[in-house]
This record gives structure tokens, C-alpha cells and sequence, in this order.
């Protein structure tokens, strides 16, 4: 069976857990660096930005993080998450710097912007209920990135191979559609490093 | 497309789970706060120790104040209204604040009623001494709790308390049986289907933070220990001597707040907290955590 990590450092970090362990997987809520080698993949949840990246450095995740995205293993980040995988941010330095995506922080405004909305998101569901909070979105997405979602024409869902990033939280939704999608991204790369 | 929904004001305080929240009174402190890895600040014109000292009426504070605030980081900024202030509350709302605290840490405005929340886009958090009060603001609609504590005293005893009843007390009606929650909602004077909602998650419905007397990074430990979702520290860090460090120091304490080889190691040559204020020698009328209800 897979294990499925979720970077533990500040965060929704308990509602990933319970979506991926919905899914049938074990979810592991990752602390400390050497934990990191228990896992087939890893969520960054949605959090403040700047705190896990500040908690990152100090622990020294950063280069165990590039490590694990350098093994091919998945991983999915929802908002917070989404901007430390993006290779470029506007007007900051990027974090993680995997995912061939520029995103803007706070795009769509400060929390009396924040909004729910119906999706479709290709491959993973016709009608996903996500909740925006003070969301990031991708505002250009590289030539092997794959558009899953778009919101009033901005990119909200996209994946490049072995990453999975979202604008929104499917964690604050009891819909695990989208963290269905990203156990079978799991599934499949450990199946493929078996062969 | 829908705002201001529960889970989207909720949900924003899920976001900040894990995380502490810093007092600030201009644009610098609140950068030094988000340097250090505070998951939001709390703009304020004077931290709650200063108001104490100050006396007279406390107010929300100087809109310029907040708005220096809001331009200087991109981390979300949370103000305070008067208990009660609906205009206080509304302006904080028009200008673009993220999260309101009523707080009574400032003077009621309203001795008998809380705001209604729900009315607002914005969301709020509001303080609570026992699971009565929490629930009775959640019924208001606050999106988020905090303890009461005993703000501006550095003197931990009573957040200590006020999350201890809450959390026993949760775990009483989650023990209970469906037939006993009217009974408890009565003596609670606690809304009775939240009661149920509180049985059904196993939890309370929304996050509930530490806040009013955390002074050094075990202060934010312990409290972690005793299952806060995440801290305020209000007057521990700007009234400590060396506020970057301290700062620095608090946020990686509730991060890992059971690697207590870490706490020793960062909890080293900080510098004097605050002096702090033993909880007896403050009269009944002193104590902030009294207003409210």
C-alpha cells in the first residue's frame, strides 16, 4: 500500500490526513526531514506561505524536498502549497521551484474576497465544490503543463507530470475527488519504480 | 459564487492552525513578526499591557495605523472592535481587515449584547472562558476561538484554565447521549445543536487558539500540549528585549511543541520577558477576561 505524507509544519494539515486516509491510503503527517523517506508522496497544504517557508529553512526540508521531487515521487500542493512548488512567483522569490508555473499570491483579494465556487476540473470531477481563501493563481503555465481547471479564465488546477497544484482546499470539503486523482499519481509512480 | 460563507470564514482560520498570531503597532513591528514566521498579525495602536497601564476607554484602533499594517505584509492582518461596536466592526470590515477580533481587550461598547456576526463578510474570533461562551459566539457566528487568558498580565494561569474547561468540557458532551445535550445546553446556556454538531464532529466546529498571558516559547508549548490549534502572543514580544528573536523563537515552539531538547535550546539567552502581573493581585474590575459573557 502506498503512504501518502503531508508536510506538517503549520497548517490544514489534519483535514489532508482524513481526505487521503477517505481515499484508502495511509496518511502521514510529516514533521521532521527523515520522515520524508516513508513516503510515496507529498501534499503541501494550504497555510500562510511565508511561516512554512520560514519553518522549511530552518529545518533544512528544502533540499530534501528538491530530493524528493528529483525521485520523481508526486507531489500536490493546494494554495500555500501550490506557491512553494511554482518555479516563479510574481514579485517574490520562488520557494520549492519545481513546478514550470508562475503564480501570484492574493490574487483574487484579501479575505472578505475569499469565495466558494462550482468547477470542473478534467480527469477529476464535473462539478467540484472549492473554497478560495485569499487564493494564489497560475498565472502562466509552462508547455508541458496540462490546464485542469480554470475560474473566470484564471488557472486555478493544473498538473506537470509528476506535480499536482491547486489555487483552492479540497481539504475543507468532505469532497475527495481531486485527492482520489493525486493517490492514483502515487500509486502509479511507486508501481512504475517497482518495474 | 458565493463570499462570506461559514466554511470560507472558517476555513480561513483552519489555514492558520499550527501557526502564531503577533500583536503589532505600526509597519515595522509587523514585518519583523513576518519575518519571524507569524502565520497573521493583530493591529492594534497599543499591545494589551499598554492599555492596562494607559487606563481610560480602548477603542479600535487608528485606521492609519491598520492601514500602515495591511500595505506592509502580504500575510492576513486581524484588528480589534469593542465588544458589541457594530460600527467599529463595519469599518474594520470596509477597509479591508481580514479578520476582526471583538475583543475585550478594549472597552465594551455593550454590556449585554455580543455582535452578530453572521451579518458580516468578514470573519471574527472571538475569546472564551468556558464551552457556554465559546458556543454561544459560534452561535453569533465567530468563525474562530481564542481563550480569554488574562491579556497583558505575561502570566499564562489563566489561558491555561479557560482552554482546560473548554476541552473537558467538550469532551463531556461528546461523551454524553443524544437524550442528556438539552439538559447540558441548558446549564451551558449553550445552543443546543451545536451541542449535537460538537458530538457528532468529536470537536468543536471551529479552531480554538491560545491567547492572554503567553510569554515565552513554553508558554506557547504548553498550551499547544493542551490543544490549542495555535497562539496569540499579544504583549510578550514587542515588551521583550529582543523582539525578532523572541519572535523567532515562540513560532518554532509551537510548531514543535513536544521536542523539548529544541524549547531548551531556543528558550536560551532570549533576553527578560515581560515582568508580568500575578493574577491575584488584579481586582475583579481589572480583570478584561470578566467583560463579556
Amino acid at each position: 500500500m502506498v503512504k501518502v505524507g503531508v508536510l506538517a509544519l503549520q497548517g490544514a494539515v489534519r483535514e489532508h490526513i482524513r481526505s487521503v486516509e477517505e481515499c484508502g491510503v495511509e496518511g502521514i503527517a510529516i514533521k521532521k526531514v527523515d520522515q520524508l523517506k516513508e513516503v510515496d508522496g507529498l501534499i503541501l497544504p494550504g497555510g500562510e506561505s511565508t511561516a512554512m517557508r520560514r519553518l522549511i529553512d530552518k529545518y533544512g526540508f528544502m533540499d530534501a524536498l528538491k530530493e524528493f521531487a528529483a525521485e520523481g515521487k508526486p507531489m500536490f500542493g493546494t494554495c500555500a502549497g501550490l506557491i512553494l512548488l511554482a518555479k516563479n512567483l510574481v514579485g517574490h522569490e520562488p520557494h520549492i521551484g519545481v513546478m514550470d508555473i508562475t503564480v501570484e499570491r492574493n490574487s483574487f483579494g484579501r479575505q472578505v474576497d475569499s469565495f466558494e465556487a462550482d468547477l470542473a476540473i478534467k480527469d477529476v470531477s464535473d462539478n467540484f465544490p472549492a473554497v478560495f481563501i485569499r487564493a494564489p493563481h497560475i498565472v502562466e503555465a509552462g508547455a508541458e503543463v496540462e490546464i485542469l481547471s480554470k475560474h473566470n479564465d484564471r488557472i486555478v488546477a493544473a498538473r506537470e507530470g509528476q506535480f499536482l497544484g491547486c489555487s483552492f482546499h479540497p481539504e475543507l470539503t468532505e469532497n475527495h475527488d481531486i485527492t482520489a486523482y493525486f493517490v492514483d499519481m502515487v500509486k502509479e509512480a511507486k508501481a512504475k519504480q517497482l518495474v | 459564487m458565493k463570499t462570506g460563507t461559514d466554511r470560507v470564514k472558517r476555513g480561513m482560520a483552519e489555514m492558520q492552525k499550527g501557526g502564531v498570531i503577533m500583536d503589532v503597532v505600526n509597519a515595522e513591528q509587523a514585518r519583523i513578526a513576518e519575518e519571524a514566521g507569524a502565520v497573521a498579525v493583530m493591529a492594534l495602536e497599543r499591545v494589551p499591557s499598554d492599555i492596562r497601564a494607559a487606563g481610560g476607554v480602548a477603542r479600535m484602533a487608528d485606521p492609519r495605523i491598520i492601514e500602515e499594517v495591511l500595505n506592509a505584509v502580504s500575510i492576513p492582518v486581524m484588528a480589534k472592535a469593542r465588544i458589541g461596536h457594530i460600527v467599529e466592526a463595519r469599518v474594520l470590515e470596509a477597509m479591508g481587515v481580514d479578520y476582526i477580533d471583538e475583543s475585550e481587550v478594549l472597552t465594551p461598547a455593550d454590556e449585554e449584547y455580543h455582535l452578530y456576526k453572521s451579518d458580516f463578510t468578514v470573519p471574527f474570533v472571538c475569546g472564551c472562558r468556558d464551552l457556554g461562551e465559546a458556543a454561544r459566539r459560534i452561535g453569533e457566528g465567530a468563525s474562530m476561538l481564542r481563550t480569554k487568558g488574562e491579556p497583558g498580565t505575561g502570566n499564562i494561569v489563566e489561558a491555561v484554565r479557560h482552554m482546560r474547561k473548554v476541552n473537558g468540557q467538550v469532551r463531556k458532551v461528546v461523551g454524553m447521549n443524544e437524550d442528556e445535550l438539552m439538559t447540558e445546553a441548558k446549564l451551558l446556556g449553550a445552543p443546543f445543536e451545536l451541542l449535537l454538531e460538537i458530538k457528532r464532529l468529536g470537536r468543536l466546529p471551529v479552531v480554538n487558539f491560545a491567547a492572554g498571558g503567553v510569554a515565552t516559547p513554553a508558554d506557547a508549548a504548553l498550551m499547544m500540549q493542551l490543544g490549542a490549534d495555535g497562539v496569540f502572543v499579544g504583549s510578550g514580544i514587542f515588551k521583550s528585549e529582543n523582539p525578532a528573536k523572541f519572535a523567532r523563537a515562540i513560532v518554532e515552539a509551537t510548531t514543535h511543541y513536544q521536542d523539548y531538547k529544541l524549547i531548551a535550546e531556543l528558550s536560551k539567552e532570549l533576553g527578560a520577558p515581560m515582568k508580568g502581573i500575578e493574577i491575584s493581585s488584579l481586582s475583579p474590575e481589572n480583570r478584561m477576561q470578566e467583560r463579556g459573557w
